[in-house]
Formats: structure tokens, sequence, C-alpha cells
């Protein structure tokens, strides 16, 4: 071998050198495509590797019955116990570490849920999604969500307690960002490859900004002034009425108003105008996001001490957008459900009281026609005056291409969200004017967590009237039950102070008359307590009857749902837990037993075929139950469908304006009470349909379409076949949600279940010497696909079951449900 | 040899959690410095990284039930989660095979030519 050590020739060297610097090259080339990202697709090299891609998200069955961890931080240890369900139990022995562990804990189970959804409320999505969610940023940052979230901020921040609960809540969470490596991020990091930022106080108030858009950021204004224009003063109030033909009001009629009303603002000028001409300046709010609460007094209960139900109806995600927490600290032992990025438990009850909410759906957002000066807008005309606007620059940043800058104008009312057509993107939301200022609630300063900090620690119907004097917005009805054997219920929030109507629909902005006249007085917003019936509730209907001086909305939920509450709950006695848990799962239809049998006395039996035939026997012996096995619940309801569109869609339905049609209890009270009227008749054609003509038309029309869809009348026709249920990952990510399930319920009955919407959160609270708390959610506790804790509980809600809650005393209480200890010490 | 050592050199990254690429640094070395022929190099380079990754995949999936890894393969519209750990053993091999092959070319630039090979 030696002898041919010098012999290699230059080329063959070269050749060497050659082949290696290819074969170099080719590695370090394929490692780059395994580490870049190429579109909607993770770097697959950074994704799919054991070593610290998606494998290392996949929890081992096997967990450690005991932790410890030093903490940056703390002030004193904590104790965490996990309950069979993967709910903390925190015991610490200050606020300060209280709050500091339950932001850990949250972000231990939900980090990129609290990352996601701050995001969005801030308009920072496109960030890490790509020019995508560019429009939704773009409303978003315009609406003044991010100026809103200042506000309320500096009102937290304003008060000590709140202020160290939210900067404690902060560090905790930060500290558990601090403490993971890019193999610990949760998946959907990995997935769409960004890393977790530090948390801000200010994300606390984005969270409940996006609370506040999801049920009081709706509305309808622009729609109403469409059929304001097009059909005048008259047919406007006669279909959209602002009393309806239906009611069940919460505080129960004829309660008596202990207050001096101050003086209610008169009708301004330019709305007197609006309403008297034919001639006017020119999406929308989701039927069936709603809620149910009610308190049985003891008076009605086995036990003799009040019962508390919730079931706020969201829309359903996994991860949930609860999460189940027990906080134990000095003066302070309280269970329920929070929201991941928020300190406090939102939902919930402690040993002497408990509490729930349900929204109010009040009328707290305004649109305001504004007139410019010049085309620069730089001033505007209010009150005989020119104005000057302000700017404010909201930049959003994108993914792959340069950052998009906004200047929003604003005026004293608020945000101009599109100055005109042009800059309303079509995938912007088709109930903003364009053109008109914001007036919104849920601008103003505020500081909401003050109430559910006061609210977990509170003893009895005084403090719970103290703790709701603090909340701003979204107003809800804030149901209570005490162990001292009182039950009220609050529509709560700041409410404006409103002429009748104002912001039905779009208002003069150069009117002065116009403008908010200040806020209801707290102590005046509706409430009740101890009513003589023994119970009360609330399922986002009309708060109160006609006597309530102030106007609070023309509109509310439909009252099917309260009147089935109200029904059951005055035939109840010897109430328990249990048969609470079957009323929140109860499928029973208001609306069927309200118009079915008119319904049917318009069909003539003698001229139906066989198939017509059979359907029509179907409902008349059904039991109005949307059962998941009941068919006809599926007739029933496309049949009302039909009946509804049928009637109206020649009237409403135009190309060029985005009309409100009238509401299902306008055309409720048609169907009963006016059969003459003009609105039956199809304009399109020549003769004039009758009420019977519609509704045997809509009944040929259901029994075909189901037919052509689902085949003869049968098992395919059942309702939960029909209208499959599905609980989808928070982006939608395939694989990571629910899969379509059957279910019975549907947006008009208690058990309000309709597609992904549906009870977030199922709670019933038996107080008394000692309170007992049973609840489920339909997904997990962890938000980490690849835990046993991410769709755990999902079984029992579909079986309407509740879990029993553990509630625990202290730290060192046993219970065999306690599953591991996790205990945080300061470093 | 090589193989033996690739594999195990890529297990204990896996389990320490070091960035993926490191297994080419460990298939380069192990290649340039134990094996001889060209076969042998990318097989090595491959089959280690390729099972060594597998087992530490594994070992994560198992005491799971493999519930995180069938919830991916359905996000990627795969019929069974071990596609997906065979797609990344191939990428984990391909990845081995190409560094281990440079490994050995290198020390073939630096080698005195011997019989056996010209």
């Amino acid at each position: 071998m030696q002898t041919f050590l010098y012999n290699a020739s230059p080329a063959i060297i070269f050749m060497k050198i050659f082949k290696a610097i290819i074969c170099i090259l080719s590695t370090v080339v394929l490692i780059w495509a395994l580490h870049t990202k190429f579109g909607p697709v993770p770097p697959v090299g950074n994704f799919i590797n054991p070593s610290t891609g998606f494998w290392q998200n996949a929890e081992s069955k096997y967990d450690s019955p005991a932790n410890k961890l030093n903490l940056e931080g703390l002030h004193d240890e904590v104790i965490v116990k996990y309950d069979d369900n993967h709910v903390p139990h925190i015991f610490a022995k200050n606020d300060h570490d209280l709050y500091y562990a339950q932001g850990y804990v949250t972000a231990a189970d939900r980090l990129w849920q609290m990352d996601i959804q701050t995001r969005s409320a801030s308009g920072r999505l496109a960030k890490v999604v790509g020019a995508n969610a560019l429009e939704i940023d773009r409303y978003h940052r315009r609406m003044g969500m991010v100026y809103g979230a200042e506000n309320s901020l500096r009102g937290m921040m304003k008060d000590p307690q709140t202020k160290l609960v939210v900067e404690a809540y902060t560090k905790g969470i930060n500290t558990y960002i601090h403490s993971l490596t890019p193999a610990q991020y949760p998946i959907e990091f990995k997935l769409l490859n960004y890393k977790p930022e530090e948390w801000k106080p200010i994300n606390c108030a984005l969270l409940l900004k996006l609370m506040s858009e999801t049920l009081a950021g709706g509305s309808d204004e622009l729609e109403m002034t469409n059929v304001l224009n097009k059909f005048g003063w008259k047919v406007t109030q006669d279909l959209f009425p602002d009393e309806s033909f239906q009611q069940e009001p919460i505080i129960p009629a004829g309660t008596k108003w202990n207050f001096k009303p101050l003086t209610i603002p008169k009708f301004s000028p330019t709305f007197k105008a609006q309403m008297l001409s034919n001639n006017h300046k020119p999406a929308s709010k989701i039927e069936g996001i709603g809620s149910n609460n009610w308190a049985v007094s003891g008076s009605k209960t086995a036990t003799g001490y009040p019962i508390l139900a919730n079931d706020p109806h969201l829309h359903l995600t996994f991860p949930s957008i609860w999460y189940q927490i027990q906080l134990h600290g000095p003066g302070v032992n309280v269970y329920g459900v929070s929201l991941p990025g928020a300190p406090n438990i939102i939902i919930g009850y402690n040993q002497n009281i408990s509490w729930g909410v349900t929204n109010v759906d009040a009328d707290v957002l305004d649109w305001y026609q504004i007139k410019f000066k010049d085309a620069d807008k730089n001033e505007y005309w209010y009150n005989n005056q020119w104005r000057k606007t302000t700017r404010r620059i909201e930049t959003i940043k994108v993914r792959g291409q340069a950052a998009v800058t906004e200047n929003v104008i604003y005026t004293h009312f608020g945000p101009v969200v599109y100055e005109d057509s042009i800059q309303k993107y079509k995938k912007a939301p088709a109930n903003v004017p364009a053109g008109t200022a914001l007036r919104w609630v849920a601008h103003d300063e505020s500081n909401e967590l003050r109430t559910f900090y006061l609210l977990n620690r509170g003893n009895n119907y005084a403090d719970y009237r103290k703790a709701l004097a603090f909340y701003s917005a979204p107003a809800q009805n804030f149901i209570f039950a005490s162990a001292d054997n009182d039950i009220a219920i609050t529509p709560n929030g700041k409410l404006p102070l409103k002429f009748k109507d104002q912001g039905k629909f779009i208002l003069d902005g150069t009117d002065a008359a116009n403008n908010w006249q200040g806020f209801i007085p707290y102590e005046q917003n509706p409430t009740v307590k101890n009513p003589p019936r023994g119970f009360v509730s609330s399922a986002n209907q009309q708060s109160t009857d006609a006597t309530y001086p102030y106007y609070i909305n023309w509109q509310f939920g439909a009252y099917q749902r309260g009147k089935r509450i109200n029904d059951r709950l005055s035939a109840m006695n010897h109430i328990t837990a249990d048969s609470m848990r079957l009323l929140q799962t109860d499928n029973y239809s208001i609306t069927a037993y309200d118009i079915l049998p008119t319904l049917l006395k318009y069909i003539d039996p003698s001229e139906l075929d066989a198939s017509q035939l059979e359907a029509y026997k179907v409902l008349k012996s059904w039991n109005k139950r949307f059962d998941a096995d009941a068919i006809g619940a599926t007739i029933f309801n496309s049949w009302w469908l039909n009946v509804y569109n049928t009637t109206w869609r020649d009237d409403f339905e135009t190309l060029n304006a985005d009309l409100r049609w009238p509401s299902k209890d306008r055309t409720i009270k048609m169907l009963l009470t006016e059969p003459q009227s003009k609105w039956f008749d199809n304009i399109h054609t020549a003769g004039r349909e009758t009420i019977a003509d519609i509704v045997s038309q809509a009944f040929n029309n259901t029994i075909n379409e189901l037919i052509h869809a689902h085949g003869k009348l049968g098992a395919a026709w059942q309702w939960g076949k029909i209208r499959p249920t599905e609980i989808d990952h928070l982006a939608s990510l395939p694989g990571f949600g629910s899969g379509k399930f059957e279910s019975g319920g549907t947006a008009g009955v208690i058990n309000a279940i309709s597609g992904g919407n549906g009870p977030s959160w199922r709670m019933v609270v038996q107080l008394g010497p000692k309170v007992k708390g049973f609840g489920i959610f339909p997904g997990g506790e962890s938000g980490n696909p690849g835990s046993f804790y991410y769709t755990n509980m999902l079984q029992s809600w579909k079986d309407g079951k509740l879990n029993e809650l553990l509630y625990l005393q202290s730290a060192t209480e046993k219970s065999e449900k306690i599953k591991n200890t996790l205990t945080l010490q300061k470093k | 040899m090589p193989f033996i050592l690739i594999l195990v050199l890529t297990a204990l990254a896996g389990i320490m959690h070091l960035a993926w690429w490191t297994v080419a640094i460990i298939a380069f070395v192990v290649a340039f410095v134990s094996a001889k022929r060209a076969g042998q190099s990318i097989w090595s380079g491959f089959g280690g990284v390729s099972i060594g990754w597998i087992i530490v995949a594994l070992m994560k999936s198992l005491p799971n039930d493999n519930l995180l890894a069938t919830r991916v393969a359905a996000l990627f519209h795969l019929p069974h989660w071990t596609l997906l750990l065979i797609i990344m053993g191939l990428i984990g091999g391909l990845v081995g095979g190409f560094a281990a092959y440079s490994g050995l070319l290198v020390k073939r630039v630096f080698e005195k030519p011997t019989l056996s090979l010209k």
C-alpha cells in the first residue's frame, strides 16, 4: 500500500474533492429544504423529527404523581392538586401567588389558545398565518379592539388589587413561556412555525374585548336602515316592533321598580325627521348564540337550599373556551370556569354563593353617519360646528410580505371603521355601514375583572350587588344564589341612556341629540331578589316588561327557552341537582307547541300523496322534542323554515341592499293572529296567495326536499343525522376536532345545541352547609391534541351527564380523585 | 459498526432534544471515522438515523397510545399513523445517508489511495 502513497494523480484528487463537495452540498440543501416553510406546510424536518418535532407533544399515560418546580418570582410555596379530569386545584398563601399560579397552570394547558385568541382580538393573526388573515386583522384594528383594550387596561391598572392580580397572572404565564424549549412548544406553534410571545397585561383586556365582540359586537342597523328606506316607518314599526308578540321577561312582569329614574332623553330632531321622511341616507347578529341560567329558592328544593344552574351557549371548540380551576387562598376558595388569558373565575361557586351569566343583548353598539368637511376628512360637522378628527396608526405585519398600515380616523364617537365602500373589502363584515363612526361601550375604560375578583370572594347578596357595580361589558344577566337562601338576577352592565329606538337605525352623527346621554345608573339596572314564584331565570329574552322606564334594546333573544324554563320551574317541586341536569338537556320545543297545531290545520290530509301523508302522520304523533332520533323534529324544522322563507323571500330578498328580515316572533304573530296578512301573498305571482297556500306549498317543498336529499322517510330522516354536530379545533385543523356525531337539541330549546354552537359549560350548584357542584364541558382541560385530557369529558357531555366537581377545603384534604401534586417553590 | 454507532448517537440526540439536523453531523463524523465502503456508509447513515428516529418516536408515541400520531396522520390525510412513522424514517434516513456518504468522501480526500480502491 505504502508504495502507492504518492502516486495519486492531481486529477484523481480533484475528482475526490469534487465528489465530496457535491455530496456535502446535497446534504446541506436537503437539510435547508426540510428546515424551510413552503406555503402552508410547516418545515417538514422541524415538524416530523422525533427530537423536537410533533412526537414530543405526545403525553405519556404514565405521569408521575408528584412534581416539584422552583420558579422565579413566587413569594411563597404553592400546592397544585390535579384531579382525575386534570383540573388544577391551587392552594396559595397570598393573592400574588394565587394568580401567578393560575397564569402558570393555565398556560401549561392552553398556551396556544391564549396566544391565538389575543392575536385574533388585536389584529395580529396575519403575522403568523399570512395574508389570508389580513382582512380580519384590518377589521379588528379599524373597529378599535386594541383602542378598547388599552382603555380597559387603564381602568384595570387604576385599581391596586386588579393591578396586582393582572401582573401576577402575567408573570406566571411568562415564567411558563420562558421555561419552554422549542421541543416543548404546543403543537400548533410547530405547525404554524412561530414562537410563543411574551404575555402582556393588555392581553387580559383583549380577551375580554373578544367576549364583547362575540356577545355585544353584532349589529343590524345597516339592514334595518335599508328596511326603513324601502318600506317606510309604518311598515317597519309593524314588522319590527319594539315589543315582541310572545313575552316572558327575565324580571317577572309586574315587578315594581323602587327607584326614581333619570330623565329619559327626548327623540332627537334628526331621528324624528328620519322616521317621517321616506328618503334616507344609508351582516349581522346570529340567532342562537345565547345561554340559560336559573336559580330556585330553597322552598322548591329537596334540601331546602337554593340550586343554581347555568349553561352559556357559545361556539364549541377544542380546546374549550373554558378552563376549569379551583382557587384557594387567603379569603377565597372558589371553583368554576375561567377564560384562559383572564385571571379569576367567571362562572362558579364558593362555600356561600354561586353565580352565572347569560347575555343581555343590550344595544351598546351604534353607528353614526359622519359628514366630513372635505376629502381630507380632518374635520366633521357636529352640533353646528366643525370638529377635528384624530388619527390612530395601526401597523399590521403580514407573514411573507410587507406590513400594511391603517390610518384610522377617530371622532368623539369612536373610530370610522370603513371610510367608504372602497375601503371596505369584500371579506369585511357586511353589517358595518361605510362612512359611519362606531360608538361601542367596549371602547370605554372599565374594570370587569374587579367584578369577578369580588364575586369569587362573595359571601352574600350584598357582596353580589357590590361586585356587579364594577361591571361594564358585555352586559350579562348575572344570576345569583346563596347558602342563606337568597336568589336574584340582574341584567347588568354599562347600559347607555337612550331615547326609545335610538340605535335601531344608523344615527345622524351631526345631531348632538343623537349622542348617548350618559348611562343608566348601575343600581337602576333591572334586578329582582327572591320573587314570590320561588325562582329566577334568563335565556337571553327581553329583560323587563314595558313598565321599566329605560330603553335597553328593541329586540332580544326569542322567548321560547325562557318560557320552557319558567313553565317547568313553576311546575317543579322538591327539586334536586339531578332534575336541574335533566332540565338543562330538555329538548322540548315551545315553537312547535305554539305553531304546529296551526300549521297542521292548513293541511288537508285527503289531498296528500302517500309519502306526504306518512310525514303528516309522523308530525301529528311527534312529541315536540328535538331528540336525536326524532323524525318529526326534522320535518317540523324544515317545514317551519320553508314557511318563513316563502313568506318573506319575495319581499325581502333583494340584490342591491341587505335587508333585515322580520323576526320569527313577528312571523308567528302573523301565523296565529293575522291570517289575512298581505305579506303571505307572493308579489311575484299574478294571483293572491293565502296563508293556507303558503303553508301547504311549504309542506310539499319540505317533503320533496327531504326525499330528494335523504330518500324515503325512515331512519335517515332522524334529527341527529340531518343536523350533525361537530366540535372543531380552534384553527379547524382536520383530525384535531371531534368528527361529526348525532345529538339532540336545537337553537330554540333549552338544550341549545345547533351544529357547532351550544352549551359550552353546563353547571349545577346545590348550595347549603356543604356546597356541591356539578359540571361538564364538551372537551377537556388540556389544549394539547396529544393529551389524554384533550377530549375526555366530551362523552359525558354528549350523554347529558355532569361530573361531580371536586371542591377541596385544604391542600391536605385527601381524595381518591387527586392524581398528581405539583409543588411550586420560590427560586 | 458505523451503523450501530449512528443509531445509538441518533437516539441519544433525540432523547436530549438536540436540533434534528445534528443527526447529519453524527452520521458525517461516524462515517468519516469508521466507514470504509460507499455502500456501507450510505446504508449505515440511512439505517442508523432512520431506525434511531423510529425508536425515539415510538418511545414517545407508545405510552401515548399513539393518540397524537393518529391525529397528526388525519391532519395530513394519511390513513394510518404508522405511515407518518415511515415517512419520518425515510426523511431521517435520507439525511443520514447523504451525510454519512459525505463523511466517507471527505475522508477519502485525505486518505492514502489503496489497492483495494483503485
